[in-house]
C-alpha cells in the first residue's frame, strides 16, 4: 500500500475511537473504554511506521506522496481538495504525536480511573489526536486550518474537562479565544497566498512562491506575518502565551499530551511546512526567531520563582518552545524538529511525575508544601530525576543533543544570531536551575506530612475535594475530579507510560550524535532539500565544542540549584526581599494578563457598552421601536374607526363612492 | 323630456334614500329607505332603456322588484325576531361591531 | 303636456320621499312611501313602461308596503330616542349624499352621451313595454334569471318563517 493510503489510516483510527467512545460513553464500561482509546492510538502508530516504511521505499527525490479523498469545495474554479501530503516532516510529527499520546493513553487508563467522566475523557483525547494528526498531515493550507481549529475545540473541551470548576472553564475559553485570534492569522495568510498564488496546496504553493515573490516583498513578509500569529497563539509564544498557564486546570494527562508534547508544538510544524516562503521573507523569521528568544528568557525567569508545580513545568514549556522557535526561524529545522521531538519526551515524562506527586498531595500543587518524597515515592522521584536532567541538558541525555544543536547553528550563522546563541545558553542555565529547583525542593529532607502518610501507611492521604487554586470546596461528581487520586507506585498503566518515556528521554539523543549518527537530519532532509540552509550546518568539530559547552551550562545550572535549596536554603528567601520588585515582576507572570486585559478586554468591553448605550439604545432600538410604535399608533387610530355604529359604517361607505366617484370624474376632464 | 333629466331624479331620490338610511334609527324606517335607494335605481335603467329601445332594462327593473321584495321579508323578520327579544330597536344600540 | 306630468310626478315622488326621510312617526314613513311609489309608478308610465308600473303598483306598493304596515304596527310606533350619540353623523351623512348627488349630475349632465339630451330613440316598437313583450323576453332571453327569481323568492319566505318564528324552548333570550 502506498505511504499515503497508510496516511488515511492513521486519520481514521483515531477518528473512529472518538466517535465510538462519544457514542457508548453512558453503557459501555471503564475498562473496555481505556482499551478502545489506547488501541485506535496504537493502530494509528502502527500505520505510522508502515507509512514510514514505505515511504522510504521511495526514491529520495520523490519522498512525498499527496492523496486526495474528494473534492472538498469548489468556488468559482478554485477547488480545494480533502487531501494528505505524507512526506518525512509529516511522518515524522505523526509518529512523535502518535507515539507519545499512546503513551499518555496508556497513563490515563490508571491515572483517571476514578472519574466519572473516564470515557468521556477518551473520547476527547482520541479526537484531539484526530485533529492533531489531521493538521501535521494536511495537504493544503485549507484543511491545515480545518485540522488548526479542530485542535483549538480539543485543547477548550480537555482544559474544561471538569467543567463544574468554575476556574477549569474560564481558562478552557480563555485558550480558545487566544486561538482563535491566531486562527484568524492563519485563515488571513491563506487568503493572501491564494490571492497572490492562485493555489492552496502546498506542493504547488512551495513551487510557485519562489518565482512569484522577490526576497523581503510585503506580500510574501504579511503571508509569514500572519501565518506566525496563528503560529504564536498555538504555540504560547509572546504575546499570545496568557493561556498557557491556566490550561493546567485541565487533567495532568492532558498537559502532558496537548500542552507539551503536541498541541504547543504545532506552530513549529507550521513554520517548518512553510519553509519556502519563510526563506522568501527573512524579516518574518527573524521576527519568530526574536519572538522565540524573548519568550523563552522571559518564561524562564518566571519558572524560577512561581510555587505552583505544573506551572512551573507550563513555563518551561513554553521556554523551550521559544527554542524551537528560533531553530526554525534561523533556519535549523531539523534542529528544531529533532528538540520537538525530545522535548515531547522529557516533558510529558515531567508532566507525569508530577501528576503522581500531585496525587499523593491530594490534588494540592504547591511545591512550597511539597518535601521529600524521595523515600515515600521512589520511582516517580527517578522519572522526575530523569525528566529534569533531559530538560537541563545534562551530558548523555536526549536534551543535551537537541538543544546544543540549536545553539551551535545559531553561533554558526554568526553576526547577530551569535547573540541569540548567547540568550539561548542564559536560557539553558536558567532551564537548569528551575528544573532542578521542583527535585531539590520536592525530593530530598524530611518528608511531609502526605509524603509521611504514604510511607506508614502505603495509601494517598485522602483530602476534601477542593479547588487547587480558589480552595472553595467542590463536590466528586461528574464534571469535578474523581475522589480518589493514583500514583505511579500504584498504577501499573502509569508506570509503563513513565518508563518508556523515561528511557527515551534518556537514549533518545542518541539519534542524533553529531558526526555519528544524524538520523533525523538525513530523515528530514527530503523535505527541506528546497531550503537555503540545507547545505550549511557547523562541522563536527564545532559541533562537539558546543556540546561541550551545553554540558558544562547545564551543570553550572545544576549546581547553582543545589546551592540555592540545599546547601543555603536561606539564600533565595533573602534574594527574594532584596530583589522584591523583580521577584514580583517574575511572579505575576510579567503582568501578562493585566496587558492583554488593558490593551485588548477593556477596549473591547468599552466599545461593546459604547454600543450599547448610544447605538443600540438610539439607532436599532430606534428604528425597530419606531416602527413597532409608528404600526401601533396606526393601529390604535384605526381602531377608533371600528365604533360598531351601523350608520358610522354606511357613512364610511358613502365616503368612499362619492370618493371614487370623484376620481373617475375628474379623471374623464 | 329628455333622458338626464329622468336620470338627475333618479339620483335625487337615491340621494334622499341615502340620507335616510344615515339620519334614522328606527331599522323599520332604515329598511324603507333602502326601498327609496332600490327604486330609484330602477327608474334609472328604465331611463336607459327607453333611451336605447331595448326593453331588457324593463326585465332587470321587474327582477329588482322580485329581490327587493325578498329583502324586505327578511330585514322585517330581523325586525320581528329583534322585538320578540325585547332588543331595544335602535340601530345606534347594537354595538357588537365595536372595536 | 309631457312636461307637466313629468313635474308632476317628480315633485310628488320627491315630496313622498323627503317626507319617508323626515316624519317621526315610522307609520306615517310607511305611508309616505306608497304616496311615493304611486307617483314613481307615473313616470314610469311616462318612460313606456306600462307592465312595470302596473307591477309596482301591485306588488310594492301592494304586498310589500301592506307587510311594512303589518309589522310597523306590531312592532313600530317608537317614537326615535332624543340623545344622538354621534351628532357628527347628522352632518357628515348628508353632506356626502348630496356630494354624490351633486357628482352624478355632472357626470350626467356633462357626458358626451348625446343619447341623454334626446328623448331616446325614435321609434320604438310596436310593443315596447307591453307585457306579451316582457313575458316573451323573459320566457327566452332571461330564463335562468326568471327561474333564480323564484328561486329566491322561496328561500325569502323559509328565512322569513325562521326569523320570526316562534321562540324555542332551548334558545334563551
Amino acid at each position: 500500500m502506498s505511504a499515503a493510503t497508510w496516511g488515511w489510516l492513521v486519520l481514521l483510527f483515531p477518528l473512529l475511537g472518538s466517535i465510538f467512545l462519544g457514542l457508548t460513553f453512558r453503557v459501555l464500561p471503564q475498562r473496555i473504554a481505556g482499551l478502545v482509546g489506547i488501541g485506535a492510538i496504537v493502530a494509528a502508530f502502527i500505520c505510522g511506521i508502515a507509512a514510514l516504511i514505505s515511504l522510504q521505499g521511495e526514491p529520495h527525490d520523490s519522498r512525498h506522496v499527496a492523496s486526495s479523498l474528494w473534492e472538498y469545495a469548489s468556488v468559482g474554479g478554485f477547488t480545494i481538495d480533502l487531501g494528505v501530503y505524507v512526506d518525512p516532516l509529516s511522518v515524522f510529527m505523526v509518529l512523535v504525536v502518535t507515539g507519545v499520546s499512546s503513551l499518555i493513553h496508556i497513563y490515563s487508563y490508571s491515572y483517571m480511573k476514578s472519574d466519572a467522566g473516564y470515557t468521556r475523557f477518551f473520547s476527547y483525547l482520541n479526537f484531539f489526536v484526530f485533529s492533531m494528526l489531521l493538521l501535521v498531515l494536511a495537504g493544503n493550507y485549507v484543511l491545515l486550518i480545518v485540522g488548526w481549529a479542530f485542535v483549538g475545540f480539543a485543547s477548550y473541551a480537555l482544559i474544561s474537562f471538569w467543567y463544574s470548576r468554575e476556574t477549569a472553564t474560564k481558562a478552557g475559553m480563555k485558550a480558545f479565544v487566544i486561538n482563535v485570534v491566531g486562527d484568524i492569522g492563519l485563515v488571513l495568510a491563506a487568503i493572501l497566498i491564494f490571492r497572490e498564488l492562485g493555489v492552496i496546496d502546498y506542493g504547488a504553493v512551495f513551487e510557485a512562491a519562489p518565482e512569484a515573490f522577490s526576497t523581503n516583498q510585503w506580500e510574501v513578509v504579511a503571508i509569514c506575518l500572519l501565518l506566525l500569529v496563528g503560529a504564536f497563539a498555538k504555540s504560547a509564544q509572546m504575546p499570545f502565551h496568557t493561556w498557557l498557564a491556566d490550561a493546567m486546570e485541565g487533567p495532568t494527562p492532558v498537559s502532558a499530551l496537548i500542552h507539551a508534547a503536541t498541541m504547543v508544538t504545532a506552530g513549529v510544524y507550521l513554520i517548518a511546512r512553510s519553509h519556502s516562503l519563510f526563506e522568501l521573507a527573512p524579516t518574518a523569521a527573524d521576527i519568530a526567531a526574536f519572538v522565540g528568544l524573548g519568550t523563552l528568557l522571559i518564561a524562564g525567569t518566571i519558572a524560577i520563582v512561581v510555587t505552583d508545580l505544573k506551572r512551573i513545568i507550563a513555563f518551561s514549556t513554553m521556554s523551550q518552545i521559544g527554542y524551537m522557535f528560533v531553530a526554525v526561524g534561523i533556519g535549523a529545522y531539523s534542529a528544531g524538529m529533532f528538540h520537538m521531538m525530545t522535548h515531547a519526551f522529557f516533558k510529558a515524562l515531567l508532566f507525569m511525575a508530577a501528576g503522581s506527586i500531585i496525587s499523593a498531595m491530594a490534588n494540592m500543587q504547591d511545591i512550597d508544601k511539597m518535601k521529600g518524597f524521595r523515600k515515600a515515592m521512589p520511582f516517580t522521584a527517578a522519572m522526575l530525576i530523569i525528566g529534569a536532567l533531559a530538560l537541563s541538558g545534562f551530558p548523555g541525555t536526549s536534551g543535551w543533543f537537541s538543544k546544543d544543536e540549536i545553539i551551535d547553528f545559531a553561533s554558526f550563522r554568526g553576526g547577530m544570531y551569535e547573540w541569540m546563541a548567547i540568550g539561548m545558553m542564559i536560557g539553558a542555565f536558567m532551564t537548569a536551575i528551575y528544573s532542578f529547583r521542583i527535585i531539590f525542593r520536592i525530593l530530598p529532607g524530611k518528608p511531609c506530612e502526605e509524603a509521611q502518610h504514604l510511607i506508614d501507611t502505603g495509601h494517598v492521604v485522602h483530602g476534601e475535594p477542593v479547588n487547587p487554586k480558589t480552595l472553595e470546596p467542590e463536590d466528586t461528581d461528574v464534571g469535578y475530579p474523581g475522589e480518589h487520586h493514583h500514583i505511579a507506585e500504584q498504577a501499573t498503566g502509569m508506570k509503563i507510560g513513565m518508563s518508556v518515556l523515561g528511557f527515551l528521554a534518556l537514549v533518545g539523543g542518541l539519534v542524533q550524535i553529531p558526526g555519528v549518527t544524524e538520523v533525523v537530519t538525513h530523515f528530514l532532509e527530503p523535505t527541506f532539500e528546497d531550503s537555503a540552509f540545507v547545505g550549511l550546518h557547523p562541522t563536527v568539530e564545532q559541533a562537539w565544542i558546543g556540546l561541550g559547552k551545553g554540558g558544562l551550562i547545564s551543570l553550572a545550572g545544576i549546581a547553582t540549584a543545589w546551592f540555592l535549596y540545599i546547601k543555603r536554603p536561606d539564600i533565595p528567601g533573602k534574594l527574594m526581599n532584596t530583589f522584591r520588585p523583580l521577584h514580583t515582576l517574575f511572579v505575576n507572570k510579567w503582568y501578562g494578563d493585566e496587558l492583554v486585559d488593558f490593551l485588548v478586554v477593556k477596549p473591547f468591553k468599552g466599545f461593546g457598552s459604547f454600543s450599547n448605550r448610544y447605538f443600540e439604545r438610539y439607532v436599532i432600538d430606534g428604528l425597530t421601536a419606531g416602527t413597532t410604535g409608528f404600526v401601533r399608533s396606526a393601529g390604535v387610530a384605526v381602531r377608533d374607526l371600528q365604533t360598531g355604529l351601523l350608520r358610522g359604517y354606511a357613512v364610511l361607505m358613502l365616503f368612499g363612492i362619492v370618493a371614487m366617484v370623484l376620481y373617475f370624474l375628474i379623471r374623464s376632464i | 323630456m329628455a333622458i338626464e333629466w329622468y336620470i338627475v331624479l333618479s339620483a335625487m331620490l337615491f340621494a334622499i334614500g341615502f340620507i335616510g338610511v344615515l339620519v334614522r334609527r328606527n331599522p323599520v324606517v332604515i329598511l324603507l329607505c333602502l326601498e327609496l335607494m332600490l327604486s330609484a335605481g330602477a327608474l334609472s335603467m328604465l331611463a336607459f332603456s327607453r333611451m336605447l329601445g331595448d326593453q331588457d332594462g324593463q326585465v332587470m327593473v321587474l327582477i329588482v322588484l322580485v329581490v327587493a321584495a325578498c329583502e324586505v321579508v327578511v330585514g322585517l323578520g330581523l325586525v320581528v325576531a329583534m322585538f320578540r327579544r325585547r332588543l331595544p330597536l335602535d340601530v345606534d344600540e347594537m354595538k357588537e361591531l365595536k372595536g | 303636456m309631457v312636461e307637466v306630468a313629468f313635474f308632476a310626478g317628480a315633485t310628488g315622488a320627491i315630496g313622498g320621499a323627503i317626507a319617508v326621510v323626515a316624519l317621526r312617526n315610522p307609520f306615517y314613513s310607511v305611508l309616505a312611501l306608497v304616496v311615493h311609489l304611486v307617483f314613481l309608478a307615473g313616470i314610469f308610465l311616462l318612460l313606456r313602461a306600462q307592465f312595470l308600473a302596473a307591477a309596482q303598483i301591485v306588488i310594492y306598493a301592494g304586498a310589500v308596503m301592506v307587510i311594512y304596515v303589518f309589522v310597523a304596527a306590531y312592532v313600530g310606533g317608537i317614537e326615535e330616542p332624543k340623545f344622538d350619540s354621534s351628532p357628527q353623523l347628522r352632518i357628515i351623512g348628508p353632506i356626502l349624499a348630496v356630494a354624490l348627488f351633486i357628482q352624478i349630475s355632472i357626470a350626467v349632465l356633462g357626458s358626451s352621451l348625446t343619447a341623454l339630451g334626446t328623448e331616446g330613440t325614435a321609434k320604438v316598437e310596436a310593443g315596447f313595454g307591453t307585457p306579451e313583450a316582457i313575458g316573451k323576453l323573459m320566457l327566452e332571453d332571461f330564463l335562468i334569471a326568471f327561474e333564480a327569481a323564484s328561486v329566491l323568492l322561496l328561500i325569502a319566505a323559509v328565512a322569513a318563517i325562521v326569523l320570526a318564528g316562534r321562540k324555542r324552548e332551548s334558545k334563551a333570550s
